[in-house]
């Protein structure tokens, strides 16, 4: 029964850091930038569920729809602020500015949410369904099923549509790129606006699992930025599927060992697991051409 | 550089402006209020119960400075957001004791963050007066000269309340621990064994919890085939909630003891429709039948902060009554030593002899021995219903 227990928390959590991870691939591979304030945008997602859904009272689907525009703007004001000024000039300081741009969000949000975690109620959390033994809401059934679709859409994005490929040209020679007409510039945004997204949506998904407060962002970025690097940050099934072990290999240690030990096994597992496949998962070595 | 300033003149603003810095860091007895300083959880999962805090101290400053303030001086508060981190409350009681010039400071909510105060309370010689953590070291820890006085529970008065509590009301045989992985639920895993070795019962386990913790059923599944028959619970707000919901999903029904961790917050939003099965301990209640004094606290409360529209906002009443008390107990203090230094503050502590307080009436509430002006006596059993506080009728 635990063991039953310990594998569905694994999926819908790890699902949930796959997720957050794809955020960062998908900014990767288009700009080889990252947004390292993904973890305040998971929350900024849950905040704005929360205010639009439960203090505003709008219906659940208008405050979803609501909550990810807003993300994805946040994204959008990400890209132009805080990496466009640096990655054009080749400089390295997007990295620390948008480390910096999440903390003033994540105070922003204090000041304007309240200091309190708040619950955010869901039909899908509020009764459990038991299954082989062991209570479970449904809400963590429906997790892993859409962060699973979620990689596999983007997967048919970028082999399949023509936008997809324009995106992926973009990182490979910006030049060329502008050259055949693509609107770099454009293309690099749009990344980050969907990188946003991701995270807001996995914050709406989790949100009724936990509470929603201010801070709940923080732990929930560096680990999915460690599974984006675990999987090969420049594959998305890489990613997603790093986000997957990660999470199981969480719960297990919680459910067999206790939870005082989960943090210490989780990141050093990613640090072997780096040292045999330095590349993670499914990545594979970046290819120059000189 | 031509327009740059004279030597001579340089000098002279840099004189000036030393001579300033000194002046301004002159001692207190030249200020024109008593400080009183406030550590403090007043951001999180605990901004309720900091803010109660606020609340309790405030009011009873009004009515010290309605009376006239001690000393001839009004009072002033000065509040510190200690964030729940040990190094940012050490850091706060620095600047209230050596910038602030505090007569006395009071301390908020977590006992982690207490215990990384009290060292520097003793050694700065200023006293430190706990209104909410419960942690049984932080008074009695051990100091020749101790400055940190209480008026709060103490987890180990509090662990064997807890332990009566399970064997009379549920007939509890073979209880379980579900702690918080901190200090403040290692003290109670020692208050709470040593109640139970006193009462020579055994225990099933004793598991721990993270407070960012999802998902606590392999912790209670373990307690579960241990054959726990009842649970003693401490942990803050929402970890409590988290155990309550896993308990949900377990589908596990078992009493559920806890220390006054549920009461630092919203509660019953967090823990959903299984909240008022966890009965929680506390030292003040403002529903029920009130003393005079009671629904005057009340009134004044009410009208103070008009945000204040039903019960369920008054909670946590702990945390206002035991500041009220402790405020005025402490303005007792710096009358009789009629002075603001921190050593006969002290010693006029333990002179008090009698005050007519809001949790109850204190007779020698301090002594050397005993720092700590509430015991088990004063300690009553409550559950939360859609949000409101309300005690338990035994």
């Amino acid at each position: 029964m635990l063991f039953i227990s310990a594998i569905v928390s694994g999926l819908s959590l790890g699902s949930m850091y796959g997720l957050i991870a794809l955020g960062f691939h998908v900014t990767y591979v288009v700009s080889k930038t990252v947004n390292f304030s993904q973890g305040s945008a998971v929350m900024l997602g849950a905040v704005l569920g929360y205010t639009f859904a439960v203090t505003a009272g709008l219906p659940l689907p208008l405050a979803f729809a609501l909550a990810l525009i807003l993300c994805g703007a946040f994204g959008l004001l990400v890209e132009r602020v805080l990496v466009r000024p640096f990655a054009g000039r080749n400089s390295e300081a997007w990295l620390m500015a948008t480390v910096a741009g999440g903390i003033l969000l994540d105070n922003t949000v204090l000041f304007a949410f309240g200091k309190e975690p708040r619950n955010f109620p869901s039909a899908l959390a509020n009764a459990p369904l038991m299954l082989f033994g062991t209570g479970v809401y449904a809400l963590q059934l429906v997790i892993p099923v859409v962060g699973i679709g979620i990689a596999m859409m983007l997967q048919l994005l970028f082999r399949r549509t023509r936008t997809g490929k324009q995106m992926l040209a973009v990182v490979q020679n910006s030049d060329a790129a502008r050259l055949m007409g693509i609107d770099v510039q454009r293309m690099i945004a749009a990344s980050y606006a969907a990188s946003t997204i991701f995270a807001g949506l996995a914050g709406l998904l989790i949100a009724p699992l936990v509470s929603v407060q201010s801070d709940m962002g923080m732990v929930l970025g560096i680990k999915a930025f460690a599974v984006a690097v675990l999987g090969g940050i420049a594959s998305g099934w890489g990613v997603m599927l790093a986000g997957l072990a990660y999470g199981l290999f969480e719960a297990m240690v919680t459910a067999f060992a206790g939870s005082v030990y989960t943090q210490i096994a989780g990141f050093s597992i990613v640090i072997l697991a780096l040292a045999v496949m330095p590349n993670g998962f499914l990545g594979r070595a970046s290819v120059f051409k000189v | 550089m031509r327009d740059f300033m004279s030597r001579r003149s340089l000098v002279k603003t840099v004189t000036g402006a030393v001579a300033a810095m000194v002046l301004s860091a002159s001692p207190a007895a030249a200020q024109a209020t008593i400080k009183f300083g406030l550590v403090a959880a007043l951001s999180g999962q605990s901004a309720k119960s900091g803010e109660a805090i606020t609340r309790g101290l405030s009011l009873a400053i009004d009515e010290i400075n309605a009376k006239g303030g001690i000393l001839g001086k009004k009072v002033e508060l000065i509040a510190r957001d200690d964030e729940s981190n040990p190094a940012k409350g050490v850091l706060a009681a620095r600047e209230l004791v050596q910038r602030q010039h505090v007569a006395a400071f009071f301390g908020g909510v977590d006992t982690p963050v207490s215990l990384a105060i009290v060292p520097f309370a003793n050694q700065a010689k200023v006293p430190f007066i706990g209104v909410w953590a419960a942690g049984t070291a932080i008074t009695k820890n051990g100091a020749a000269e101790n400055y940190v006085f209480r008026v709060s529970a103490v987890d180990e008065l509090v662990d064997v309340a807890l332990v009566d509590y399970a064997a009379k009301k549920y007939g509890a045989k073979k209880p379980g621990m579900i702690l918080i992985d901190n200090a403040w639920g290692e003290s109670n895993e020692a208050g709470l064994k040593a109640a139970l070795a006193a009462k020579k019962m055994p225990y099933a386990a004793i598991e721990k919890f993270q407070t960012e913790d999802v998902d606590v059923v392999p912790q209670l599944t373990r307690l579960k085939n241990a054959g726990a028959d009842a649970l003693f619970m401490v942990a803050n707000v929402a970890p409590s909630s988290q155990v309550v919901k896993s308990l949900d999903r377990m589908a596990w029904n078992v009493p559920i003891i806890s220390h006054w961790g549920p009461a630092g917050g919203r509660f019953s939003e967090l823990a959903g429709p299984s909240a008022p099965k966890v009965h929680f301990i506390e030292t003040y209640s403002f529903s029920g039948k009130l003393s005079p004094k009671g629904t005057a606290v009340l009134a004044a409360l009410k009208k103070k902060y008009p945000d204040i529209k039903s019960m369920a906002d008054v909670t946590p009443a702990v945390g206002i009554a035991n500041a009220y008390d402790a405020m005025h107990l402490t303005a007792l203090a710096v009358a009789k030593a009629g002075s603001t230094e921190g050593p006969k503050i002290r010693q006029a502590f333990y002179q008090i002899d009698s005050y007519d307080g809001l949790i109850k009436t204190y007779k020698m509430p301090f002594s050397p021995a005993n720092q700590d002006a509430l015991s088990s006596g004063d300690y009553m059993f409550t559950y939360f219903k859609q949000g409101e506080i309300l005690p338990l009728t035994n």
